[in-house]
């Protein structure tokens, strides 16, 4: 096992020189997290405005649950997932397990509810304060979703973001639906969790660097994206 | 007077009668108490009505009930004959509200969404409307970025956007200083004076006396009157009215 400066030394130079593995490790990470954060926004933006808007018979029901599910454990995500791809699940046709689409699914279904119940929130204070106004215009429930949608655009990139920080540092899910195989599903927390435990720290600090790095970026944009939605007077 | 009240005089002298707008038996309770009983009223369909009254007084709801955006507990309210549906309303009124409630997004972009809601998106009458409220110069700021006045000023035209035959200002000027407040009162009779019906809720009497052609007062949710303006501030037709009127208190 390498001491703890000397390990720093390599990892910094593995970043600085920009390793092959590394990148790849970096790209892949990025390719399914972002993709994983674009379906889970195509589902729970429109489904937490939709929850936060209309009114009908187990709204309050649908709302429990979904706050519930934002505290789904990664591991029993990528469980549910494995049942459902291996080949003896109902899914097992499609032949997924062990690819980053199955990482990207686990991934959408773990940060789905995330998005779908911070959506409901941040909408349902909009919805309270433009309520009267909507129905003095006579809006319908589309028009109403699509207008709270937009006026909200800045709290919501926001949420997205969040959601994106969840995913990118998961570990439990997409390492059971992965399989954390090289040039393959191997991504920077699969990785680090691998390489610690053969003592290669240099890799698994470096790619830790970048994924500290990449949580320090996240909320950066989402302190500028704050700042500038109150810039813009529409916060 | 300014030119549009003479020609809203004009139009008060020469127009006809027939009732705009009728509640019928209104009731509306809310947290165990009533606050709207049994009120009958019309509204012709010119002019200024401004409906007065002391504070909790039931103008606000009884506003909102005529305006269909709150459901009375009974009664009905009839619009040009017919009982007021969700598509009359959104096709025939709109509604200014004491605080506005603007969009998240640019001056023109608030116009714009009203023209485009009523198929008549069109950068022409945008300008025009905003040419008319005097904020033509800021049509690409954010409108939550206006001060108070300006963004009544706004409200007001995006209501005109609808072009609406009917429209409802709950205590439009209750936020604006004195200068903001005569602004928007010569927009108020502009409005009247094209021939659109404006029912308004004030607390001022003053304001009352500028503009309206005809008052109505409730107090605790019963019509104590509704009667001229002119009427209305030399013969008042109930006591409390003048009390009401020379400060004193209401019970």
């Amino acid at each position: 096992m390498q001491d703890f400066g000397s390990a720093f030394t390599l990892a910094f130079q593995l970043v600085l020189n920009a390793d092959a593995d590394l990148i790849e490790i970096i790209l892949l990470s990025l390719k399914v997290s972002l993709t994983a954060v674009l379906l889970s926004a195509l589902i729970g933006l429109p489904l937490g405005a939709l929850l936060a808007t209309a009114r009908f018979p187990g709204r309050q029901f649908c709302l429990l649950l979904v706050n519930a599910l934002m505290g789904l454990p990664p591991v029993v995500v990528g469980l549910m997932v494995y049942l459902m791809l291996s080949n003896a699940g109902p899914l097992g046709w499609l032949r997924l397990l062990y690819s980053p689409a199955a990482m990207i699914i686990a991934q959408t279904i773990l940060i789905t509810p995330i998005i779908a119940a911070l959506t409901a929130q941040v909408i349902s204070d909009y919805e309270r304060e433009y309520r009267e106004l909507f129905r003095s215009m006579g809006l319908g429930l589309r028009q109403r979703i699509l207008t709270l949608l937009f006026d909200a655009r800045y709290s919501l990139m926001t949420v997205s973001l969040a959601g994106f920080g969840r995913a990118v540092a998961e570990v439990g899910a997409v390492m059971i639906v992965g399989g954390n195989i090289d040039h393959l599903t191997r991504v920077m927390t699969t990785s680090i969790a691998l390489e610690t435990s053969k003592g290669d720290l240099a890799l698994a600090l470096a790619l830790g660097v970048v994924l500290m790095s990449l949580a320090l970026l996240v909320n950066a944009l989402v302190m500028t994206t704050r700042l500038t939605a109150k810039r813009m007077a529409h916060d | 007077m300014t030119e549009a009240a003479v020609r809203l005089a004009d139009i008060g002298g020469c127009a006809a009668v027939a009732p705009l707008l009728s509640a019928r038996g209104l009731r509306f309770s809310a947290g165990g108490q009533t606050l709207i009983r049994d009120l009958d009223l019309h509204f012709s369909n010119h002019g200024i009505s401004v409906v007065m009254g002391p504070n909790g007084a039931g103008k606000s709801v009884l506003l909102r009930l005529l305006h269909g955006v709150l459901k009375a507990d009974a009664g009905e309210v009839h619009y040009a004959g017919r009982v007021l549906d969700e598509e009359t309303r959104r096709r025939e009124q709109a509604m200014v509200f004491q605080r506005p409630v603007l969009l998240r997004r640019s001056v023109e972009a608030n116009i714009n969404y009203v023209l485009k809601l009523h198929g008549k998106a069109d950068a022409g009458r945008c300008q025009a409307l905003l040419e008319q409220v005097g904020l033509a110069a800021k049509l690409r700021q954010p409108a939550r970025a206006l001060s108070g006045g300006e963004q009544q000023r706004l409200a007001f035209a995006r209501a005109l956007a609808a072009e609406p035959r009917l429209l409802f200002l709950d205590e439009p000027t209750a936020n604006l200083d004195p200068n903001a407040s005569a602004m928007l009162e010569d927009l108020m009779l502009g409005a009247a004076a094209d021939g659109i019906k404006l029912i308004c809720v004030s607390h001022d009497a003053g304001q009352a006396r500028r503009l309206a052609t005809e008052v109505v007062f409730i107090h605790r949710g019963e019509v104590l009157a509704q009667q001229s303006a002119d009427a209305f501030f030399d013969r008042p037709a109930d006591p409390r009215i003048e009390d009401y009127l020379s400060g004193r208190l209401v019970l």
